[in-house]
């Protein structure tokens, strides 16, 4: 028996051959290329760093980013919530089409979904036809950034949050209802509470995509310096000046940005997990 | 009720956000009649960066399968020091901007790179060309097929696995037999993801493309060319390529999430 009992070797053939395929892989085509940031960014030196980073151009470049992915979000937290609810929970003609179509912005490359917007929402489009009369323009502004984000990103708010409402408590619901609660009551103490580690993890994934989307904005940007300029754009500027530094420099930014929120969704979901469950 | 009004407003930001653009690029396209579209298919520089786009797909596919079910085995099976450490890697392109990641190349395999400058004594040129659009395209495409294996080898366990291979057949057999009819569906989406993305892929190929009328140009990248040189015909029409195979996909995956089988694995 103490043979049996002693730690199997791996059963399964493959191992080596798996583990020797993925590392071979991931070195060449993703540790590698970061590794080359990281040491562009070595070579810089804090000071040069500052020194980039605090350009006027760039932090207008980083500000434009920001707050367009922050509307972007939002927009994306209010409909991404109603989506994902309409979708989990109401059967009606159509649902299917409905469903696929959450995913097209997920599918379709980005510079198709670029010119797309543009052909929508420049004065000749459709909708920029219908806004122009009332003053009011998207297409080559700060609004036309904000609605390019919130086009690729929206599939991430909503498929974050489907899960989360099919696994929601019905009984609850009705004995909130029996309870008498009003709808008020029902949507912040019923329904929002269990929903809110997955609407926050689904709007900081649709953040995350909103600050490095590229191509869908470039088009419908304008990409005026200091005003609709986008960060990702600054960066392939100063590579065709051949200023490599300055390019790490801000993308090193970028990256560190989203992947500290990327970090920070993680340890949030979890803790707000917990905490729910051991309140009960 | 609410259910209306959700359902109204569900479709409305839905119509105007999503559908409505796709209905433009066609509008756009035919806007000059079908003689104009078809034209505009053939401009031989457009049917060059079809032809070059197709052909990097070809490579990245391929490449991305062995990888993705080689990664999916490994995480799915076997439990080893850096599991974790290796899934966030895989995820990690997900996260990144694609002008971040074509920089990134351009910084290691780029002739001012430590490896693009090694390898440059021996003629061996890796960016501006067709092995930088391959690399950057694996580099995108990266977690695509195994996140779409690796929830359905989690499901179906080991067990016809193990019963395999004591019945006496080989690690290959046991692949062939067992493995592959059980992720099939699985490695088929994550197929079609990866050729979707490997051919819609634009701010990481255009870092690291060099943009060479006629002979590095993609498709995506040909549009954004077209569309700046005022051709709207041309632009749209090549999109109208792209849109389609986007659509495809999208038809493959409610087709799968409908008739598959493992339909809990990917719900």
């Amino acid at each position: 028996m103490t043979a049996l009992a002693r730690p199997q070797p791996r059963i399964l053939p493959g191992f080596s051959l798996s583990m020797g395929i993925t590392l071979l892989f991931l070195c060449l085509i993703v540790l590698l290329p970061l590794s080359g940031l990281l040491w562009q960014l070595g070579q810089l030196g804090p000071g040069d760093y500052l020194r980039v980073m605090s350009s006027e151009r760039v932090l207008a470049a980083l500000r434009v980013t920001i707050t367009a992915a922050a509307a972007a979000t939002a927009i994306n937290g209010v409909f991404g919530l109603i989506l994902a609810w309409v979708l989990t929970r109401y059967r009606f003609p159509g649902r299917g089409l409905m469903d696929a179509l959450v995913d097209l912005p997920f599918a379709l490359p980005t510079a198709v979904a670029g010119i797309a917007l543009v052909a929508l929402y420049d004065r000749s489009g459709w909708v920029g036809q219908l806004l122009e009369p009332l003053g009011i323009q998207i297409a080559y502004t700060w609004w036309g950034i904000v609605i390019a984000m919130a086009f690729t990103s929206i599939p991430f708010a909503v498929r974050a949050i489907q899960p989360a409402i099919e696994e929601l408590d019905r009984d609850e619901e009705q004995a909130a209802l029996t309870l008498g609660a009003t709808g008020r009551q029902m949507f912040f103490r019923v329904l929002l509470r269990p929903l809110l580690p997955s609407i926050l993890t689904g709007i900081g994934l649709s953040f995350v995509r909103s600050l490095g989307e590229f191509g869908a904005v470039i088009f419908i940007a304008g990409n005026m310096p200091y005003e609709t300029e986008i960060a990702s754009l600054l960066i392939l500027i100063r590579l065709d000046e051949f200023d490599y530094p300055a390019a790490a420099a801000v993308a090193g930014t970028l990256l560190a940005l989203s992947l500290v929120l990327l970090v920070a969704i993680n340890v949030m979901q979890n803790r707000l997990q917990s905490y729910l469950r051991s309140e009960g | 009720m609410a259910k209306p009004i959700l359902i109204a407003l569900a479709l409305m930001f839905l119509a105007a956000m999503v559908l409505l653009p796709v209905v433009a690029i066609f509008d756009r396209a035919f806007a000059e009649g079908a003689g104009a579209y078809l034209a505009a298919i053939r401009d031989p520089e457009t049917l060059a960066a079809i032809r070059l786009t197709i052909i990097a797909a070809m490579i990245v596919v391929p490449v991305n399968i062995v990888f993705g079910v080689a990664a999916a085995w490994l995480v799915a099976r076997y439990r080893f020091w850096g599991r974790r450490a290796l899934l966030i890697l895989i995820e990690l392109p997900f996260a990144m901007s694609p002008i971040v990641a074509g920089l990134c190349f351009l910084l290691i395999y780029g002739a001012y790179g430590p490896v693009g400058a090694a390898l440059e004594p021996y003629g061996i040129q890796l960016m501006f060309n067709l092995i930088g659009i391959v690399l950057v395209s694996l580099f995108v495409t990266c977690p695509f097929v195994m996140r779409e294996i690796l929830p359905v080898l989690q499901v179906t366990g080991e067990a016809e696995e193990k019963a395999a291979l004591t019945l006496g057949a080989n690690g290959w057999q046991m692949f062939r037999h067992v493995v592959l009819p059980n992720i099939s569906w699985g490695l088929a989406y994550g197929t079609v993801l990866t050729m979707a993305r490997a051919m819609g892929e634009f701010g990481a190929v255009s870092v690291v493309s060099g943009a060479i009328r006629g002979r590095t140009m993609t498709l995506p990248l040909q549009i954004e060319l077209l569309y700046n040189d005022y051709n709207a015909t041309g632009a749209f029409a090549a999109a109208t390529v792209l849109t389609l195979l986007a659509l495809v996909t999208l038809v493959l995956r409610s087709v799968l999430n409908r008739f598959g089988p493992n339909r809990e694995a990917h719900a």
